[in-house]
């Protein structure tokens, strides 16, 4: 791999090796650019994951301090902890369950199709489905998605059946083992799914796509990527002219190192890269960087994220097998007269017995709680993602009272669940739990959100400055050489897991950097 | 549960046994009070930094915040040692000391020795403390974090070692039809 020199300001730094980070390095790489790409995490593998709950969490997690604040219940049950993203090579596609759908057409016009909500920043991005569709196709065939260019669906599990019945006995009709980033035949050099489960601890098949066995070495066989472990990014420089010029970052050795750049691309996830860009405030940019919007760290979008558990009074054994092939969606439409607008996917969940006592119902003691884990056997999952509503309120900021290990203010992330949530949350309670009682659920456990999965929002679309961070192409609006190649892209959060979206846009992105770089005008 | 499951359930349970042996090693003082507590002679556990009275009640407070009819002792144990360890910080030593005689005047003289009615009240009496949290929270890993909790409540475990579940069950529940293959295709060739 090429070794790029600190004082070289001709390749593109890349700051986070997930979903949009590894997928931009690559695709750069690929075009003969060179890329300099900073991990904060350390380089695992799938000889290296670990199928122990607490054991790998430790090992991939990003555990830096974090603060909370708002009426969220993330505030109350881990109020250092908002958000479950990855600290590896990899980023969150080690961890993430493979779930792999585009967004809908109406979702991209949130504003225009669910009109203006109080205490709702909603907006329409500036790209649509017609726009994206062609991106969203190399995706698909790059993950290698089921259900996609010939591959076929998975296997259901248990949990999956459970799911299917229930489905069916309630009239819902589009209900499968859905469209997943996990190979379901040998594909790209890599095994097929072996339904061990243990999909959030990295997969140890290599079944699952994720960047740190894809992307990664794609580009390191190129010669053009030099990628940098054990790099924790502190700050982004700025000339007096506004260009991005250089990136700070601390090795594994404890050294602050500056690499210059010729372009430079945020893909932190959403709490990181617009602390970050705050992070990296100056004269030029006493607000943060890029943020002559207003709207960085703002409009913080989590999804619902909520969870629907029930026992019955035969086996399931959900743990067996893939933690997510299974999907109902017909509660994704947008239909209003269920009393809110937006909609949720349906999608099987299951927790070993560590994590499903520490999440279930956190804080929870006694034998309302125990009785549940007595049936852990005998229960099934789902877990419900669900379009929750940007507000400015709900934002990452810097907590100047709390600093890092490396001196610097940690990010707060604030939320508070806007109405049109509640609605949606209870509503997808309900029908979560029929779908159990449908097929005989002795007991229903509503459990709340987890720490995010899903981190979206913090440096949104728009075409007009003043209303987002970032252009149609991820690249800010204050600086022509800075991009952000994440989820903090999202102007609303729609009803879909986002990772497709966000390896979608890089590929889109890669096309337009490279073009950019050819004709001079970045 | 099927014949199969409880054979692997039994192995693991003998496994467990051979390797609990490094985490509740010694042998049993016959004056020891936790002697009355253990299952068979071959387990006890030693505490390096808490007082016999505080396992006591640390181990009774465990049964109360988690009750499980038939979960051994011997796990409600790993409680107790988890936080023996624990109290080498000397402030958390003194936390436990103090949540100790907390739990004893709610329930009247001796928490360890009360009614589980008597303990379930003593316990809401003291929920808001910072004593609750601390055993509360150490209980979530240390009661189901551990081969012997994953053995009474059927969780397998880690499933690469035998080449996860696709042969071993991930799709053998038969109390409810199969669904179609357009939902859920057979397993392809590998």
């Amino acid at each position: 791999m090429a070794a790029i020199a600190h004082n070289d300001d001709t390749a593109v730094v890349i700051i986070g090796s997930g979903a949009g980070g590894g997928t931009l390095a690559n695709e750069l790489c690929q075009k003969g650019i060179k890329v300099v790409l900073l991990e904060a995490g350390k380089r695992e593998s799938s000889q290296t994951f670990i199928q122990d709950e607490w054991e790998s969490f430790n090992q991939l997690a990003w555990l830096d301090k974090r603060t909370t604040s708002g009426n969220w219940r993330v505030a109350t049950d881990f109020p250092n902890l908002p958000a479950w993203t990855c600290k590896t090579v990899g980023g969150t596609t080690t961890h993430w369950a493979g779930a792999s759908l585009r967004l809908q057409e109406h979702e991209f016009k949130a504003l225009t199709n669910y009109g203006k909500l109080e205490g709702a920043n909603l907006a329409d991005w500036p790209i649509g489905l017609a726009e994206l569709a062609p991106y969203y196709a190399k995706a698909e065939h790059k993950m290698g998605v089921t259900r996609t260019n010939g591959n076929p669906g998975l296997p259901g599990n248990n949990n999956f059946k459970v799911l299917y019945n229930g489905a069916t006995k309630l009239g819902y009709t589009k209900c499968s083992t859905g469209h997943m980033a996990i190979n379901s035949k040998f594909r790209d050099h890599r095994s097929s799914c072996l339904q061990m489960g243990f999909c959030f601890q990295g997969c140890k098949s290599g079944a699952k796509w994720s960047t740190l066995y894809t992307e990664i070495p794609l580009a390191e066989e190129t010669g053009h990527l030099d990628l940098r472990p054990q790099s924790h990014v502190v700050q982004i420089e700025t000339n007096a002219a506004g260009k991005a010029t250089a990136v700070v970052y601390v090795d594994a050795a404890g050294k602050t190192q500056r690499q210059k750049a010729r372009i430079v691309a945020v893909a932190a996830n959403s709490i990181e890269t617009p602390r970050l860009l705050l992070n990296s405030a100056s004269n030029q940019f006493p607000d943060g960087l890029a943020n002559s919007s207003g709207q960085v760290g703002r409009n913080y979008m989590r999804h619902l994220t909520a969870s629907v558990y029930a026992v019955f009074d035969e086996p399931v054994h959900m743990w067996r097998g893939t933690t997510m092939a299974g999907i109902i969606q017909d509660e994704a439409a947008l239909k209003p007269s269920r009393g809110f607008v937006g909609g949720y996917e349906m999608e099987t969940i299951s927790l070993g017995l560590p994590f499903m006592a520490a999440f279930i119902n956190p804080g929870a003691w006694g034998s309302d709680f125990t009785a549940a884990l007595d049936g852990y056997t005998n229960m099934a999952g789902m877990w419900i993602v669900g379009e929750d509503m940007p507000r400015e309120t709900n934002r990452v900021t810097l907590n100047t009272a709390v600093k890092d290990q490396f001196g610097q203010p940690v990010p707060n992330v604030h939320y508070d669940d806007h109405a049109n949530d509640l609605a949606m949350r209870a509503h997808a309670f309900q029908q979560g739990g029929n779908v159990y009682r449908a097929v005989g659920a002795k007991s229903v456990i509503e459990t709340p959100p987890y720490p995010s999965m899903h981190n979206l929002g913090t440096a949104r679309m728009s075409n007009d400055p003043k209303l987002g961070v970032v252009n149609k192409h991820g690249q800010t609006h204050d600086v022509k050489n800075l991009f952000i190649s994440d989820g903090s892209q999202f102007t609303t959060s729609a009803a879909e897991n986002p990772t497709l979206t966000i390896v979608t846009l890089a590929i889109r992105q890669a096309d337009y950097i490279a073009s950019a770089m050819s004709k001079q005008t970045v | 549960m099927d014949e199969g499951a409880s054979q692997q359930n039994a192995l693991t349970r003998r496994d467990m046994i051979r390797r609990s042996a490094a985490v509740l090693t010694g042998t049993i003082a016959a004056t020891s009070a936790l002697a009355t507590l253990a299952p068979t002679r071959a387990w006890a556990l030693e505490l390096q930094t808490l007082s016999q009275h505080d396992g006591e009640t640390i181990l009774a407070f465990g049964q109360t915040l988690y009750p499980h009819a038939t979960l051994p002792t011997a796990v409600y144990a790993m409680l107790v040692k988890d936080l023996d360890v624990a109290a080498k910080d000397p402030a958390t030593a003194s936390l436990l000391r103090d949540g100790t005689a907390s739990l004893d005047s709610a329930a009247g003289g001796n928490f360890a020795a009360a009614t589980p009615a008597a303990r379930l009240a003593a316990a809401k009496a003291i929920e808001k403390t910072a004593y609750f949290a601390k055993v509360r929270s150490t209980c979530i890993t240390s009661l189901y974090n551990n081969e012997l909790a994953f053995a009474h409540f059927g969780y397998q475990g880690a499933s690469w070692p035998k080449g996860g579940y696709i042969h071993r069950g991930f799709n053998d529940l038969t109390w409810l039809p199969n669904p179609p293959a357009a939902a859920s295709p057979t397993v392809g060739v590998l």
